[in-house]
């Protein structure tokens, strides 16, 4: 089943952490499987933050394999080396987890292409997020598990998607847990409700054409997609009017960037998505009450129609 | 085959596989036969005055035990009820089979007033997905918007929406009539059996699809047509009966019906004998 949540305050900043961790645990009963954020911060927009991981959670639940804790440390290891070689300088280090790493990087390129791949060719790591602004901090568990153990409540930042997972289409795991990132764009991330039926057809073709793709799950396809129009040249927004009709099946996904939060409704509306808007802000969920644990009095909500894009700027 | 000349109308019934079943629930009141009035009733239905009224606060109660304090309530007399903060929580005032005037003071979320049969309902807020669904009897009013499949499956009763509705309003209704004063989303009507929809706005695309009987009134533009959806003529009858509708709805009382579009089913698609067991006993 799934379900999503998102909310873009304007004009201003806000406690985005504890207001998502309260949206997505009120969709838990949609799946708790593994919950995710992509949190857009406040920050100095001086260096690239990269959330990554060395390995899997393979606590209760989990479809990975169990791997020994050293193997993570000498992921890291590969990592630095890596980093160093290409000239990025670790400013700050966190290590919520074993397996799961946060790093502040002093880096100046426009293109994090090349750097993605160098990184993502050492076996056992992916890159959850890259950006000056955007973190995805994706885990087993619901919102309040997941937000515990990575300590998100205090994270201020201007919006932030989620996802809580009931797992269909693939693994109980990180790399099958939403948000994705637009791979190789820069503070993009995608979550999305629904099922896609044409994934494997269009993989074959953006793989192609030289995109990337780290998991199974239909819903990476929609980040790779977009990254692919706006590769093209194409706007965040032409890019989602595009995807309705060249993804397949049903869906509702929100996707933001370091300045904007987007929604887009298949031409069915099959996959359920609630609305509020105000001059100072917008939450959005697959359920009212996702809505209501930010804005408990009474507020007028609306459902998007069929085929419907939206975006919004901070 | 038994010779249909000259066996009687029982056996002349069952030969052509309409039994002779007694039809039971108060929506098949066009049916009641006083001679069986015993068996017209509800088991814990409970005698309720609506001069009896009260409040009930959910904030703090899951919808279960709202449910249950409903039900209470209404085991006690009291016919008008109304429920303060529901905050979007989902299957509030459901199965109720009671006549009782049930007011709420804010907006549901999924399933509210699912499975009901004879309540008067206003909901001052929004509902979420499936609102009132397999409603039998009763008239609910929702003062803002809808969610998506408003009104699955009903088989009597009004539901009436003031502000706009989702995708697949009125999927595979049965029966009563829905009344929309905004905008409805896709597949409108999508599969309706029964019954009636009227939407003042605009209809997104693919109405009426596969319906195989009933009919859609649209005031506003439509999206496109449903497979077997097809324009019919607006008739005066047609025009009296949406301006008392919309009268007792307390919306759209000055619309110009007359230049509402009147969209049923072609029946290319189904061979749908649209008449109740009863009727087709008369039809005989």
């Amino acid at each position: 089943m799934c379900g999503i949540a998102g909310l873009i305050h304007r004009g201003k900043s806000s406690n985005v952490g504890s207001e998502l961790q309260g949206m997505l645990q009120a969709l838990k009963h949609r799946g708790e499987d593994s919950t995710g954020y992509a949190l857009y911060g406040d920050t100095d927009g001086k260096n690239f933050i990269m959330r990554f991981k060395v390995g899997e959670n393979v606590g209760e639940g989990s479809s990975s394999v169990m791997e020994d804790v050293s193997v993570y440390d000498e992921r890291k290891k590969v990592v630095d080396q890596t980093l160093a070689e290409m000239g990025a300088k670790v400013v700050k280090e966190e290590r919520t987890l074993p397996y799961s790493l946060r790093y502040e990087i002093d880096y100046n390129t426009k293109d994090l292409l090349d750097f993605s791949q160098r990184i993502e060719s050492i076996p056992g790591v992916e890159i959850l997020s890259m950006g000056k602004s955007l973190e995805v901090i994706k885990d087993l568990g619901n919102a309040k598990m997941v937000c515990d153990r990575y300590s998100l409540d205090k994270v201020v930042g201007t919006h932030a998607i989620g996802h809580a997972r009931m797992a269909t289409e693939s693994g109980v795991d990180i790399k099958s847990a939403h948000p994705f990132w637009g791979y190789p764009f820069s503070d993009v991330s995608v979550v999305h409700n629904g099922q896609l039926t044409n994934y494997w057809n269009n993989r074959r073709v953006l793989e192609n054409k030289g995109m990337r793709f780290m998991s199974e799950c239909d819903s990476e396809l929609i980040a790779v997609y977009l990254a692919e129009k706006m590769r093209d040249g194409a706007t965040l927004e032409e890019g989602m009017k595009e995807s309705l009709t060249g993804l397949d099946g049903v869906f509702t996904y929100f996707v933001a960037t370091k300045d904007s939060l987007g929604m887009a409704k298949d031409t069915m509306a099959a996959k359920p998505l609630v609305l509020y808007e105000s001059d100072d802000l917008v939450a959005m969920g697959s359920e009212e009450i996702a809505i209501r644990s930010v804005l408990p009095q009474e507020i007028d909500t609306y459902d998007p129609f069929d085929g419907e894009v939206k975006v919004w700027q901070i | 085959m038994a010779n249909l000349k000259t066996v009687s109308k029982k056996s002349k019934a069952q030969s052509m596989g309409m039994h002779t079943e007694v039809l039971t629930g108060r929506t098949q009141q066009k049916f009641f036969n006083p001679d069986e009035a015993e068996n017209f009733y509800y088991f814990g239905t409970y005698d309720v005055d609506f001069n009896k009224r009260t409040d009930l606060d959910v904030k703090d109660m899951t919808a279960a035990e709202a449910n249950k304090e409903i039900d209470n309530l209404m085991s006690h007399g009291y016919g008008t009820i109304v429920i303060k903060n529901p905050q979007g929580k989902h299957s509030l005032g459901v199965g109720i089979l009671n006549k009782l005037n049930l007011i709420f003071e804010g907006s549901l979320g999924y399933f509210g007033i699912g499975s009901c049969d004879g309540p008067i309902v206003r909901i001052n807020g929004r509902v979420g997905w499936s609102c009132a669904e397999n409603l039998m009897a009763g008239k609910v009013v929702i003062e803002k918007n809808a969610g998506s499949c408003f009104g699955a499956a009903i088989r009597g009763g009004d539901l009436i929406c003031k502000g706009s509705v989702g995708a697949r309003t009125g999927i595979d209704m049965k029966g009563g009539t829905i009344i929309i004063g905004g905008d409805a989303g896709a597949f409108t009507g999508f599969m309706m059996q029964r019954g009636r929809i009227i939407i003042l706005g605009d209809v997104g695309i693919n109405l009426g699809d596969s319906m195989y009987d009933g009919t859609i009134f649209v005031g506003g533009e439509i999206g496109s047509y449903g497979s077997d959806a097809v324009d019919a003529e607006l008739t005066a009858s047609d025009q009296d009966w949406l301006k008392r509708k919309l009268k007792v709805a307390e919306i759209g009382e000055n619309f110009d019906v007359s230049k509402m579009k009147k969209i049923v089913a072609g029946k290319k698609l189904w061979n749908y004998d649209n008449l109740e067991p009863t009727e087709k006993k008369g039809a005989i």
